[in-house]
């Protein structure tokens, strides 16, 4: 089933043109790659899928329903999960406060309870807490459950950020950069984290990254910006050979 | 709420209670008063500043829609006291949403500006609008406060009326702060990008607690009316938002104990000050009262220059360091 269709999407800031044409279907359980030297645009066009921005022009229908224009949580409520480059975990939160966040964002409880705080919020509150302990138990982190994010190592921050998205329960799961500064060993444990919540929670995922090794061992389609602009869009195999891409990245031969 | 807070809450309770007995002189209790009004409007200032993050310069004008409201509707309307509060609280909340849905698009520098700018705005007002404000002359005669048939009318009483509300108040911002709508605003104020991407709506969530703590400053404005019954434009000008700025950093943003502490202190110092002015007077060594305010300035400045993260911070730290000196027995195995 088709998940998400991007038509040609265009994206200026100012007079610079950030994304041109940019076209994307992605079926559901796909494991795509968007990549790209730096400055291509890659971030802004999950930025544009994500509603951090709009989109000067196209069209982005998510689930069937046209997402361009509306605002981040809105987007998110439609189960759309994303991380950041530098990862941005609430440092002054604990690790089981900052997978409580979405969760606490979908108890019913109102106003009135939040300030009279009565039985029944007290229960929903247990049982978002509860469900919070579960996904962390499942991620490995169950030892951190009480430990502020900033103590932790990188790669564990990472591993947060992920299970933090996941508590939104997403269909799509947006990942901008999660190799970005890990060392081999953290990469290792990375892709078999990203293959494994794949099964588990039967994700279709699309991830930005530099690492070749995470692109390439991960990856069954990978679409390639530059300047904005799509040059090449297949398998790992095609992309390795393309004379565009090689040029992209490479520069030009001689 | 933790554990903690219901005992702190307990503490401050008791403390109220008992206070009374050891303060004869109704001056001081009338001063205790004001601590009282000041810590409700600085437990809503805390929640939008140091939980939400965003900074507001137009609290004293919150607090005179407040004061005004009651004073004209009781006075040239004849409504109820109550009544005229509750319309004070809803006039609050639509005032609050119109200025904070523009405002609050704006961050730091300028949202205080655009705070600051409202609340200069509405000091005029009160000052010009003499047919309904009474202008520089203010309103007279605001009748009495009555509590299920108790008529509010003696200090005393007010100490414990108003203590009681800022604690129920304080109980409301404790809950708020660890429900979901809290953890929202803390999860804006660390990062706004995380926070929208999870679900929270950012926008709404920072005007909703804009209108919270505009109405905390409006009940204590209410309640400054029926217990002074004068108001004139005087003590609600930019200076006020400014103080209550101060007083909720000088005890501590990060908790809403902070500005208990923090409104509490600032309230009661120039009057201790004068004190012990009077002290030193007995004793023959005589200075002009000039010497309290800059006593005052002082003791702010050493403050902000030494505990920038407040007073309950500072008590923090210094209890942390006295742990280090304790011995404690070896446990012998």
């Amino acid at each position: 089933m088709e998940l998400l269709r991007v038509n040609r999407v265009n994206h200026f800031f100012g007079g610079l043109q950030a994304v041109r044409d940019f076209d994307l279907t992605l079926r559901e359980g796909e494991l795509l790659a968007l990549i790209g030297p730096n400055g291509a645009g890659k971030t802004t066009v999950f930025n544009l899928i994500s509603g951090f921005y709009k989109p000067s022009e196209g069209q982005i229908l998510f689930m069937g329903k046209n997402t361009a224009g509306l605002r981040p949580h809105a987007v998110t409520a439609l189960g759309l999960a994303r991380t950041f480059q530098n990862i941005r975990l609430w440092n002054s939160m604990t690790v089981l406060e900052n997978l409580s966040i979405s969760q606490h964002y979908r108890l019913g409880y109102g106003f009135i309870g939040s300030i009279l705080w009565n039985k029944s919020v007290r229960e929903s509150e247990r049982a978002a807490r509860t469900s919070a302990e579960e996904l962390l138990e499942v991620l490995g982190l169950n030892d951190y459950v009480d430990e502020y994010p900033k103590n932790l190592p990188y790669g564990l921050q990472r591993r947060v950020e992920i299970g933090r998205a996941l508590t939104i329960k997403p269909k799509l799961l947006l990942l901008d950069e999660p190799a970005a500064g890990m060392n081999p060993n953290e990469i290792d444990q990375l892709i078999e984290l990203i293959r494994w919540i794949r099964e588990k929670f039967k994700l279709t995922i699309w991830l930005i990254e530099h690492q070749m090794r995470v692109v390439m061992s991960l990856c069954e389609r990978i679409k390639v910006l530059d300047f904005g602009e799509t040059i090449a869009d297949g398998t790992p195999a095609e992309i390795r050979n393309n004379p565009r891409v090689i040029k992209a990245y490479l520069g030009d031969e001689g | 709420m933790e554990k903690q807070d219901y005992i702190w809450l307990c503490v401050l309770a008791l403390v109220v209670a008992v206070l009374p007995l050891a303060i004869r002189n109704d001056y001081y209790i009338g001063v205790c008063v004001f601590a009282a009004l000041n810590c409700l409007a600085c437990i809503g200032l805390s929640l939008l500043m140091g939980y939400a993050g965003q900074i507001s310069l137009c609290h004293a004008a919150f607090i005179a829609i407040g004061a005004y409201s009651s004073a004209i509707l009781t006075v040239k309307a004849g409504w109820s006291p109550w009544t005229a509060m509750g319309a004070g609280i809803g006039f609050t909340a639509i005032i609050a949403l119109f200025v904070g849905v523009p405002s609050l698009r704006l961050k730091g520098h300028y949202l205080a500006m655009a705070t600051l700018g409202f609340g200069s705005i509405l000091h005029i007002v009160s000052v010009a609008a003499v047919p309904l404000t009474g202008g520089p002359e203010g309103i007279n005669n605001i009748p009495h406060l009555n509590l299920f048939g108790l008529k509010l009318d003696t200090d005393k009483h007010w100490f414990y009326f108003g203590w009681s509300m800022a604690i129920l108040g304080l109980y409301f911002a404790l809950n708020l702060i660890h429900s979901r709508i809290g953890r929202g605003l803390r999860a804006i104020h660390g990062s706004e990008d995380a926070a929208c991407s999870l679900g929270v709506n950012t926008a709404a969530s920072k005007i909703l607690i804009f209108i919270i703590s505009a109405v905390y400053s409006s009940v204590a404005g209410s309640f400054y009316a029926y217990y002074v019954r004068y108001i004139d434009p005087g003590p609600f000008d930019i200076m006020h938002s400014i103080l209550l700025v101060t007083m909720v950093a000088v005890g501590g943003m990060h908790t809403i104990w902070g500005a208990v502490i923090g409104s509490t202190i600032l309230t009661l110092l120039p009057t201790f000050l004068s004190y012990v002015s009077e002290y030193f007077k007995e004793i023959g060594f005589e200075y002009t009262p000039d010497y309290d305010i800059l006593l005052y300035g002082g003791i702010l400045l050493s403050i902000m220059l030494f505990l920038p993260d407040g007073l309950l911070d500072g008590i923090n730290r210094l209890r942390n360091k006295l742990a280090r000196f304790v011995i404690y027995p070896k446990k012998t195995t």
